[in-house]
């Protein structure tokens, strides 16, 4: 984040496809998802994850290895929206403040 | 305070509305036509072979879209000509043609070039060659179709290239210059091609045509530098933030003050096909001048002839013509000005509220740094396409003149309006 003008693509182009990882939009968050599996329909029967579908930032984890299914928040790219919290059928996911 | 000048003293020479004619070119096997400012400069999009015309009509820019469509219509050129629902369209298109590598040219005019406002900043933002021909006409309202120059100089800040035109003669070289000035990989800007809209865009002037091999060879096919390949994946236009912004701004700005580089570059090769130049600036007898005029596009050419008439009288008097106002030549025209006692600036535009108008905020600026500063009036002349006989621009040097007494003049006035 230090670059010259000069060391930089011209009209500020992006010649590399998928450097948006490289912006950590988790540095924007003020309130942070916080997940309880209770009743959590994707670790429950491997169902909804609208969660996942509709996180902007792709900061739903969840993985599936052997029969178990795993479910995170990455919080480097999380921003805290809510949206996740907001689409949850179950009311799994409680936004806190940071 | 008005001197009469003589009827046969009004009428332009070639001399004054031609460019240099260079002795150094042997004749060509070049045509002579009779054309407008605007069928000249369709003409030359024609020979410079563009792939995109995006362009919605407007007067006074009609006639270069009506010719380029009936071109299109008659088979002779091979461009994609896209007839949008409005300027800001118009733009767009000519962006995305010319971010995917095409040669892209469109045209419009005051309320055509203020509704493409938004889209002017994104088009030099990108770095995207386009050609952008202005026919010049007052903003409303009230609404008028007639020229002044409030369109293009309201646009000054928009990153564009912009050239003034004095002859229709001059408005077909200069587009076809303009596309390889754009194009040129140390400038990669838009660039407007201006020209006094019904003073130039609809009188008729000969107009000498290059055969169009000779185009073709001159500018060649456009060689883009960055461009949307689906085989090699760019972002083009990404967001920029407070950590990047200012940076590639930065770039633009350097990109611009390339420009006058490769302005001569471009024409010292265009005037061996041509014979014809014109310089980012021209000067007129104002060797040993007291007082030089200072204006461009078609005040300029009545400026000449007031010259010559006040010259039979013994003032000393020159004019410089401006070709090149954005890059604005500071540098150059504050030492051209230095030794004169006082700088007459006409311009066809009013800033309101501002301290002078575009034109002379400029020449101010650039002869700041002069030891002996020149003094320098601002006449605000024209507006909305009111004649600019020899008279009104006899008016603006007898009152320099008198200010140059008093040691003192106003920041601006305006002058043939009645008051
Ligand atoms: S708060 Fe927003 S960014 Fe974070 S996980 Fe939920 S949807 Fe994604
Ligand atoms: S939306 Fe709720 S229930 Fe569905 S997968 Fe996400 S956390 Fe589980």
């Amino acid at each position: 984040m230090s670059k010259k003008f000069n060391e930089i693509p011209m009209g500020g182009n992006i010649l590399e496809p998928g450097s948006a990882m490289q912006y950590k939009t988790g540095g924007w968050r003020a309130e942070r998802p916080k997940h309880t599996p209770d009743d959590c329909l994707w670790l429950k029967n491997g169902t909804c994850l609208l969660c996942w579908i509709f996180c902007p930032d792709n900061a739903v984890k969840i993985a599936e290895k052997d029969g178990k299914r795993t479910y995170a928040f990455d919080y480097d790219y999380c921003k805290g929206c809510g949206i996740c919290a907001n689409e949850c059928p179950n009311s799994c996911i409680e936004m806190e403040s940071e | 305070m008005n001197v009469p000048i003589p009827a046969s003293k009004w009428r332009v020479s070639d001399e004054m509305t031609a460019a240099t004619k260079s002795s150094k070119t042997t004749e060509s096997s070049s045509n002579i036509e009779g054309l407008t400012g605007d069928a000249a400069i369709a003409r030359a999009l024609k020979q410079c072979d563009i792939d995109v015309l995006s362009a919605y009509p407007i007067t006074p820019q009609t006639i270069i879209v009506e010719d380029y469509q009936r071109f299109f219509a008659d088979g002779e050129v091979k461009t994609k000509v896209i007839p949008v629902e409005s300027e800001h369209s118009a733009m767009s298109a000519c962006i995305g043609a010319s971010a995917a590598g095409a040669r892209v040219a469109t045209t419009s005019a005051s309320a055509g070039l203020a509704l493409m406002w938004e889209v002017l900043y994104c088009a030099s933002g990108l770095r995207l060659p386009i050609v952008l021909a202005v026919a010049n006409r007052a903003l409303s309202a009230p609404i008028n179709i007639h020229n002044d120059w409030s369109d293009s100089y309201g646009a000054r800040d928009s990153g564009f290239i912009q050239m003034y035109c004095q002859s229709c003669q001059e408005a077909y070289d200069t587009t076809i210059m303009s596309f390889k000035i754009a194009e040129n990989h140390s400038v990669l800007l838009p660039a407007m091609v201006c020209i006094d809209g019904f003073i130039l865009s609809h009188n008729v002037e000969h107009v000498e045509l290059l055969p169009d091999e000779v185009v073709r060879d001159f500018i060649g096919i456009r060689d883009p530098a960055q461009v949307l390949d689906p085989d090699k994946p760019i972002t083009i236009g990404p967001i920029c933030f407070t950590d990047y912004y200012f940076e590639v701004k930065e770039q633009q700005d350097r990109a611009m003050k390339e420009v006058f580089r490769v302005y001569k570059e471009v024409e010292s090769e265009f005037e061996k096909i041509s014979g014809r130049s014109y310089g980012i600036y021209e000067t007129y007898r104002t060797k040993d001048a007291d007082i030089v005029l200072l204006t461009h596009s078609s005040p300029a050419g009545t400026a000449k002839a007031v010259v010559d008439a006040l010259r039979d009288r013994g003032e000393r008097v020159g004019l410089l013509r401006l070709k090149l106002f954005r890059p604005f030549p500071a540098a150059e025209i504050g030492k051209e000005l230095a030794s004169a006692k006082a700088v007459a600036v006409f311009e066809k535009c009013l800033s309101f509220g501002a301290a002078a108008n575009p034109l002379a905020l400029e020449v101010r600026t650039a002869l700041y740094e002069q030891p002996k500063r020149p003094l320098v009036t601002d006449f605000v002349i024209g507006l909305g396409g009111r004649d600019v006989p020899p008279t009104v621009i006899v008016e603006g040097y007898n009152k320099t003149k008198q200010y140059l007494e008093k040691g003192k003049a106003p920041f601006y006035e305006t002058l043939g309006v009645r008051k």
